[in-house]
């Protein structure tokens, strides 16, 4: 039980990272983008979060936390965004294509998350942050509360955000003007344009408000799954993945990112608990084999769903495409 | 004309029919002046660094020695490798975003046929099966992801991107297996060198460019003037019109992709043969993403795409001579060739589109022609 217990506790945060980029990524799909930034992106905002957070911890005598909290958040939705951007640029005005356009903004935001991040590193292989703290602060009584009050109530405030943001995208998506013009967007931009909708403003505000949200998965990774510790790592680039994974896995619906994301961090985790819980121990390279399980889960989403064939399951029509309102 | 000109936008977009060579490189070229411009300013605030002495710096990490150039050519047989497998795939528009998963399972087959049978078998027997597993394994990661595409039409972009997390985690269990002990790998067969290429011209990796230099010639000749290569150019441009003529286009998808991955295979034995001798999760490091962006760019021309890789790994190396010089650290690369990147991609929309500016009130046009 403890095992299990144990394994909710890490599979939760770590779903909540991919939870973020799984989001903005979908917001961003449903308007005919495929950014394949997500991993570039999610490093932007984990950066930007984590350097404004630490130079503003130790240019301040007494640091106030709550700032700098909504500091690091602003920065990291800014710096994602502004990721965004040049994707939608590239792509929207000037019809770049649209997968190598994201595979080189993952290499862009890569090599300045780790190239500036060496500069505040200053030698050390790694930094911490003390804000941390304050992201990962639980509910005092709640979550104190056995068994429970711990799986449901220990986590910081930014896994409920991710929990009400997904509710709150279902709802635009499904239920609002706004939505349904996104979505016919992203279904047919030729008609949506027909019908009076700008598409060009539409496609680029979906993908720059789907950038920041990817990014706040990068946030979170860095300041409170990771406690605050900055390293040059490749992780954040896996987790990248992952979420782009994760949105197939949802067939584009928010609600689907929340207990996908959540299936996807016990998943991850599956090598650590799983042999506890079965009560054997596995050696080192089965542990390598579990670790596939994730990627082997989403192939067979991928397969299931194009054998399906069910309308409201696929991807947005336009989905990769570049709309050129003379070319009919 | 006049009249009607109130409700003229300011800039109106027109799409380019055949656009003249000369356009095409002129464009390209100020996006590269452009971009290195950008480069430069981007190194001159973050650092305060001369740019014009940084670009310098990084001109000797290719050509200050002969062994820099020879490292250079060696690094840059692995990319444009990955490149020309890539580019029948592309021309198909079926995007494999899995090369890296296909270099890495030849590469694992090769180092598997190493382990088990290095020193067993004659030399020749050895590299003919290191080849074959390669070439297979490699086909086999590309053909999975084909046939599901032209059975199914699953999502090729997402499916093979997925692949490569496999073969990742595939690679990361054998080399635990092969470890056993010890800390690390080490490279393979060390005593006994089974399995290494032999030295050519004092180099083991010559063999590598060799090959790549044919198989630019060769792919070059296949995609542009084979019935195959043909069949490919139609169904990228439009299934349906492929479908009329008669091609069978499940079967010219799951061969071209089969040709695709057999090819990052052979890449995968070349990297492990000739340059590495080992294996790890990094051996395919990156490559197989990047590769997509010089396909992509080259517009498939092989040729284009040997200048393009080597451009990408001047930058590299470049700056990885920039950070030892003035104590930077090597991600400045990434930054350096993202920012390229985005100009070469950005600049694709001038060669094929004319964008018409209406300035004056009644509607001059000023820029019509161009």
């Amino acid at each position: 039980m403890d095992t299990f217990v144990a394994w909710i506790l890490r599979a939760i945060p770590f779903g909540t990272i991919i939870m973020y980029g799984a989001m903005g990524e979908i917001i961003t799909e449903k308007s005919g983008n495929l950014n394949l930034g997500v991993p570039g992106i999610m490093y932007l905002g984990g950066f930007a979060g984590f350097a404004s957070a630490y130079l503003y911890e130790n240019s301040v005598a007494d640091p106030n936390m709550a700032f700098c909290v909504a500091l690091a958040l602003v920065c990291a939705f800014l710096a994602s965004m502004a990721g965004g951007l040049i994707y939608s640029f590239l792509t929207i005005s000037l019809r770049a294509n649209q997968n190598v356009t994201g595979l080189a903004l993952t290499t862009f935001g890569m090599g300045v998350a780790n190239f500036f991040g060496v500069f505040i590193l200053d030698g050390r292989t790694a930094t911490q942050s003390l804000v941390y703290k304050t992201f990962q602060t639980r509910l005092p009584v709640l979550s104190e509360l056995g068994v429970i009050g711990q799986m449901v109530f220990g986590y910081g405030f930014m896994a409920y955000a991710a929990v009400i943001l997904a509710v709150v995208l279902h709802h635009i998506l499904n239920h609002t003007r706004t939505g349904l013009n996104l979505r016919a967007v992203g279904e047919n931009p030729a008609t949506a344009d027909a019908a009076g909708i700008n598409v060009t403003r539409y496609k680029y505000l979906a993908t720059c408000l789907g950038a920041g949200i990817s990014g706040l998965g990068g946030l979170y990774y860095v300041l409170d799954y990771n406690q605050g510790i900055w390293a040059t790592t490749g992780q954040i680039e896996a987790l990248g993945w992952l979420a782009v994974a994760l949105v197939i896995f949802t067939t584009w619906k928010p609600l689907n990112a929340i207990w996908g994301s959540y299936l996807f961090g016990m998943l991850y985790w599956l090598y650590q608990f799983l042999p506890t819980l079965m009560g054997f121990s596995v050696p080192g390279y089965v542990t390598d084999l579990i670790q596939m399980v994730p990627y082997l889960v989403t192939i067979a989403v991928l397969i299931v769903t194009s054998m399906r064939k069910k309308r409201e399951d696929q991807p947005p029509a336009s989905l990769g495409l570049a709309y050129f309102r003379e070319e009919r | 004309m006049a009249q009607g000109n109130k409700h003229e936008p300011l800039l109106r977009i027109v799409k380019r029919g055949e656009s003249p060579f000369r356009l095409k490189l002129l464009v390209r070229i100020a996006a590269v002046l452009l971009a290195l411009i950008a480069d430069a300013l981007f190194i001159y605030f973050v650092t305060g660094l001369d740019p014009l002495a940084v670009y310098t710096t990084m001109f000797q990490g290719t050509f200050s020695t002969p062994m820099r150039f020879s490292w250079a050519m060696r690094d840059l047989a692995s990319l444009l490798l990955i490149g020309i497998a890539l580019a029948p795939a592309f021309k198909m528009r079926f995007w494999n975003i899995g090369a890296e998963g296909q270099v890495l399972m030849g590469a694992l087959a090769t180092a598997a046929v190493m382990v088990y049978y290095g020193g067993k078998v004659p030399n020749a027997v050895l590299y003919a099966a290191m080849l074959v597993a390669a070439v297979f394994a490699g086909a086999l990661w590309g053909f999975v992801p084909g046939w599901f595409k032209a059975r199914l039409g699953t999502n090729e972009t997402l499916f093979t991107l997925m692949m490569n997390y496999v073969a990742i985690q595939l690679v990361a269990c054998c080399v635990n297996i092969w470890r056993g002990q010890a800390s690390g790998l080490g490279k393979l067969n060390m005593r006994s060198k089974a399995g290494w290429f032999p030295q050519l011209f004092g180099q083991r990796y010559n063999i590598n460019l060799i090959i790549v230099v044919l198989l630019v010639v060769l792919m070059y000749c296949y995609l542009r003037y084979s019935k195959q290569g043909y069949e490919i150019a139609v169904v990228g441009e439009s299934e349906n019109t492929a479908r009329y003529a008669g091609i069978n286009v499940g079967k010219v998808i799951i061969r071209t992709m089969i040709l695709s991955g057999a090819l990052c295979g052979l890449t995968g034995f070349l990297i492990v043969g000739g340059r590495d001798q080992t294996i790890s999760t990094t051996t395919a490091g990156g490559n197989g993403f990047t590769a997509i962006i010089v396909a992509w760019l080259a517009k498939f021309n092989t040729f284009y795409m040997a200048l393009i890789s080597f451009l990408l790994i001047f930058l590299e190396k470049g700056a990885g001579e920039i950070a030892s010089a003035y104590n930077l650290n090597d991600f400045a690369s990434d930054i350096i060739a993202g920012i390229i990147l985005f100009f070469i991609l950005g600049s694709e929309f001038f060669i094929n589109y004319k964008p018409i500016f209406h300035l004056g009130k009644h509607g001059t046009i000023t820029k019509e022609a161009a």
